[in-house]
């Protein structure tokens, strides 16, 4: 008899870092593909850009720290960085934008906190909110969506978008329709009133305000395939669609000329980007249940007080950096009692 | 401490115990104003002068002003220096005066000026205290001239622009783009942007003193070994 004894647990599962980051990369398809179907092939260059930046940025860094190369490369965390910078910054957005909020989230916002594991701040959120400080204008013009940027309802050519990113030597001009996002219109409507704003902006039009449902829907999609995959739990992601939903609602309902619709909200932005690729970061979002729940709401809270009396149009960047700051704190205050012990004061 | 002598006085002021970059102090001033190399060595002249002035009075009375009240005094002494400071740049440097704004009054509260009169100051005779007040004052310029010509240059691509506002007609065209069509980094002119050039230029600090060390100690280790060589007479392998 040669019994083998094997300890428990029993029941082993695969799943290093690198799978669910793959599981996450998986999860973005469905946006990406509704954002290349609407907006043209600009985030789907912009993704590959930032990719390959990020995986660049990323080999140098663990060069210079003596790393080891393979190890660390393959748990694709810089890959998911890129992808989701790819798919924030605008569609157009030149080449030197991406490199610039790319390199510095992973060699700055993670690698000199200490790399994966050990970053206080999402690194794509830090390298987002750093363009969106410096470069302003480049940030704020979305190209507009293929039923209105021709009439024809065509996207710009592949070609033609390569040459706007990286224009190196393509003399010819390229008209693209740059437009507001629909926060964005809605935030600066002066003293229009909601119903004025929606009938006189072209972005809030059914056709071009049916894009960004889209993409959002693609979002909430792959958010949904993630939750089913058990790679995060559904209370932060909830916490803060339910917090943004009900407040947003109770002010609406409340003052529907001067607020934002929960509608607008919920799919006009980036906040189902948010919600399940952002928030849902393991390092820098609370861990504990009741903590998740509160991180995801204060983010939702603190999404639509930036929005409606902030300066910037969307605010997931900021509103997830704040919180970032605070999910250790967090923690500490919502760790469950152990059945025995009393609460640490 | 009051047996320093004026070699390693000059070293940690410039380097070693460097205000901004070890101590840590005045930041505020330091972060707000490096805007540009001009603001930079505006401050860093102004601040320079309050410690040597400060330190020099607070030498003076040491022995007559009684700890307790000590603060006071110091305060006193570095808030009537301030403002002869202030006057002089508002008559002879206008355009730099309103551009360099509160940070001229607030050097009152650079703790880098009281921390100096505190702990050296208090405790050493003039000349020293001078020679001290002198290096620290340099050693915070330096910084912050670094740390102002790095951000300009990345913030908006120019080194050396509007230098006569302090300098006078002689410095106008000393204006360098190195940069041209730069469409300008915002964010490194920004308060975030003066953070980080701040932490990695201690990073570089850091970096140097190790690489002194290092030198320093393969130089004894292989002193070491020689001496013994010299010394031993039967087997030598």
């Amino acid at each position: 008899m040669n019994l083998l004894s094997v300890s428990s647990p029993h029941l082993t599962r695969t799943g290093g870092t690198g799978d669910v980051m793959l599981l996450v990369i998986l999860a973005t398809l469905p946006g990406l593909t509704a954002l290349t179907y609407f907006f043209g092939w600009g985030n789907l260059i912009n993704v590959v850009w930032a990719t390959t930046i990020a995986v660049a940025s990323e080999a140098l860094i663990l060069k210079l720290r003596g790393r080891s190369l393979g190890f660390y490369l393959r748990d694709y965390s810089a890959v998911v960085t890129g992808v989701l910078l790819g798919l924030a910054l605008p569609p157009f957005a030149p080449w030197w934008l991406t490199l610039v909020a790319v390199s510095f989230a992973i060699i700055i916002a993670k690698h000199l906190y200490g790399g994966l594991g050990n970053n206080l701040f999402n690194p794509a959120m830090i390298g987002y909110a750093l363009v969106l400080i410096a470069f302003p204008v480049e940030m704020t013009s979305w190209i507009a969506p293929r039923s209105l940027a021709s009439a024809t309802g065509e996207i710009a050519p592949f070609v033609d978008t390569l040459n706007v990113i990286f224009p190196f030597h393509s003399t010819t001009t390229f008209d693209a329709m740059t437009m507001a996002t629909p926060l964005d219109a809605f935030k600066h409507k002066g003293d229009l009133t909601a119903e004025q704003v929606w009938a006189a902006e072209a972005v809030l039009s059914a056709k071009s305000w049916m894009a960004w449902q889209f993409v959002s829907l693609g979002y909430l999609i792959g958010g949904a395939y993630l939750l089913y995959r058990k790679v995060f739990t559904w209370h932060a992601p909830i916490s803060m669609l339910l917090t943004l939903a009900l407040i947003s609602a109770a002010f609406w309902l409340y003052a529907p000329n001067s607020f934002a619709s929960p509608q607008l909200h919920l799919l006009g932005g980036a906040t189902m980007l948010a919600a399940f690729f952002i928030i849902t970061d393991p390092v820098t979002s609370a861990t504990s249940v009741k903590g998740k729940l509160i991180y995801g709401g204060l983010i939702g809270l603190l999404i639509f007080m930036i929005r409606t009396w902030g300066n910037y149009p969307d605010a997931v960047a900021f509103s997830v950096l704040l919180m970032n700051f605070a999910a250790p704190f967090i923690d500490i205050y919502s760790q469950p009692r152990t059945y025995g012990h009393k609460i640490h004061k | 401490m009051a047996s320093k002598g004026y070699q390693e006085i000059i070293n940690d002021g410039l380097w070693h115990n460097n205000p901004a970059l070890v101590q840590l102090l005045g930041l505020c001033p330091l972060l707000a104003v490096t805007g540009t190399v001009v603001n930079g060595l505006g401050l860093g002249a102004a601040t320079t002068l309050v410690l040597v002035g400060s330190n020099l009075a607070v030498s003076m009375i040491r022995n007559y002003v009684p700890d307790t009240v000590r603060l006071p005094a110091f305060v006193m002494i570095i808030a009537s220096l301030v403002t002869c400071v202030e006057l002089l740049s508002q008559a002879f440097t206008y355009d730099l005066y309103l551009s360099l704004g509160i940070f001229i009054p607030l050097i009152v509260t650079n703790c880098a000026i009281l921390g100096r009169a505190e702990a050296f100051a208090r405790n050493n005779s003039i000349i020293p205290s001078i020679l001290d007040g002198l290096t620290m004052g340099i050693g915070f310029t330096a910084v912050l001239l670094v740390l102002g010509g790095m951000r300009e240059v990345i913030g908006q691509g120019t080194l050396f622009s509007d230098m006569n506002l302090l300098l006078g007609p002689v410095a106008e065209h000393w204006k360098i783009t190195l940069i041209e069509d730069y469409k300008g980094f915002l964010f490194a002119i920004l308060p975030p942007g003066a953070f980080i050039g701040m932490g990695f230029l201690i990073a570089l600090k850091s970096l140097i003193d190790g690489k002194i060390k290092e030198r320093h100690d393969a130089q004894k280790a292989s002193l070491g070994v020689t001496s013994r060589r010299v010394r031993v007479t039967g087997e030598i392998k």
